[in-house]
């Protein structure tokens, strides 16, 4: 895989953030700073803000209070990011003609879409089963495809929202080590997990989210070894943050 | 055609029975191609839009798909009579006017369960079409590709309402032996002369049709579900 080319994206800055659902607050004045480098892993219960957060960085909601930046911009850029939800849905097409539509949406041309197309498909592991209807994956398949169409982009910053959930280890693993590959590249990772070993084996940096605030943030080494909060230290302790 | 039903006739290769099976099919294809041309993009885009007053706009048009056959052909027939506005086209008792008739009942039907089908497929895409930052659009065009499968069920609903009717064309056809006679208007025609054999072969043989076209279309969507998924 290339470079991706520098993103314009970064930092994406949140500043009193908050994100409302009729009465519901997900997310509560919200304030971080997401800056190029290792993986910036979010972590929390269900329900703590992880999905949200992701979507508002994404761009793909609008804050009720406060704003986000992007770079240099309060808008956000139509190129540079992708994201790959939790449920992953793919067209009802192949593998190749889901990637072919998500090159052709980022306005990749017609004899470079084939070669990419091709390329992804490798790099993710699937170049047998190119022609395979890609609602027929397995759950594993399925997310590396979603990870293959999201890199389709190119994006500097790629949004992974908890993608290894109900995978078993083997395709965990294959997951985690195209994310590592994907980070050692360049681009950077923000992802949220309630899996604790994977924060800790893909985490640069963590957030712990815990009913839409933001309790605690810093470098993964510090976080793991001397939590600073209450919540923090009873959510590695393995304690139910309710 | 009095001395053999139309069954017979249909199996001897009739050419004055062959001729109305030839129109009925043609008129009613016609219309339905162009009921879907028109009727799908716009249930499509009454799928994705939101707008003032589109709940009164939905209604109306699930409403339309119980059209009276014989108030479209009314409609039409002063549309296109000789003083009516269109009368200078000189289209009343032909074939293209049993189209427009048709075209015009049938295009509801299309437009209200493709924007029920687009509709539901678009809930689904939602989130990945914004995503990948695709246009309106190529929104459109993506998901009438994808529910085309489903969409063939609502072509299907629309050839049916337009070969089983009768209403319509028989005001602006004028059930015209040899020229705008088609299956449904011979039958009411054979009916009211008391040639009852001669309908009921008639309507044996639209049956057969409309399962026939029903089957070709069930085929295409399952085979198209097991290739595409």
């Amino acid at each position: 895989m290339s470079a991706p080319a520098p993103s314009p994206n970064l930092p994406i800055q949140f500043e009193g953030v908050e994100v409302r659902a009729g009465q519901a607050v997900l997310l509560a004045g919200i304030s971080l700073t997401l800056r190029s480098g290792a993986p910036s892993v979010l972590i929390g219960p269900n329900g703590s803000g992880k999905t949200t957060l992701l979507r508002a960085a994404m761009g793909l909601i609008a804050p009720s209070a406060g704003y986000i930046r992007w770079g240099d911009q309060s808008e956000p850029p139509a190129q540079g990011r992708a994201i790959v939800f939790q449920r992953p849905v793919m067209l009802r097409r192949s593998c190749a003609e889901n990637l072919r539509y998500a090159l052709q949406a980022a306005g990749i041309a017609g004899p470079e879409r084939d070669r990419r197309t091709n390329e992804l498909l490798r790099l993710v592991g699937l170049g047998a089963l190119a022609s395979r209807p890609a609602r027929r994956l397995s759950g594993g398949e399925l997310q590396r495809l979603a990870l293959a169409r999201a890199l389709a982009r190119r994006p500097g910053v790629l949004f992974l929202d908890e993608p290894t959930a109900s995978l078993d280890p083997a395709a965990t693993k294959a997951i985690e080590d195209l994310v590592r590959a994907v980070a050692a590249d360049g681009v950077k990772v923000v992802m949220a997990t309630h899996d604790l070993g994977e924060a800790r084996r893909l985490a640069g940096e963590i957030l712990l989210l815990h009913r839409g605030e933001l309790v605690e943030t810093g470098p993964a080494d510090a976080f793991f070894a001397t939590p600073q909060t209450a919540a923090a230290q009873r959510f590695l302790a393995g304690e139910l943050l309710i | 055609m009095h001395h053999a039903t139309a069954l017979q006739l249909l199996f001897t290769g009739d050419p004055t029975l062959l001729a109305i099976v030839r129109l009925s099919l043609a008129v009613s294809l016609s219309a339905t191609v162009i009921a879907s041309l028109i009727g799908a993009p716009l249930g499509a885009f009454i799928a994705l839009t939101r707008f003032p007053g589109r709940e009164p706009v939905l209604i109306v048009l699930n409403a339309l798909m119980g059209l009276p056959p014989v108030t479209v052909g009314l409609a039409v027939f002063l549309l296109l009579s000789r003083s009516g506005p269109l009368g200078a086209w000189g289209l009343l008792f032909t074939p293209t006017a049993m189209v427009i008739a048709q075209t015009m009942l049938v295009m509801p039907i299309i437009a209200a369960l493709t924007r029920q089908t687009v509709e539901d497929l678009w809930l689904e895409y939602r989130d990945e079409l914004t995503a990948m930052n695709v246009g309106p659009m190529r929104r459109v065009l993506t998901l009438l590709r994808d529910a085309r499968f489903a969409l063939v069920t609502a072509f299907l609903a629309g050839f049916g309402r337009a070969a089983a009717e009768v209403g319509a064309i028989i005001i602006v056809g004028g059930n015209i032996e040899g020229y705008t006679r088609t299956m449904t208007t011979a039958i009411a025609l054979e009916t009211s002369k008391g040639d009852l054999p001669l309908a009921l072969g008639l309507g044996a043989v639209l049956l057969l049709l409309v399962i026939t076209v029903s089957a070709l279309a069930w085929s295409v969507r399952r085979i198209g579900e097991r290739l595409a998924g």
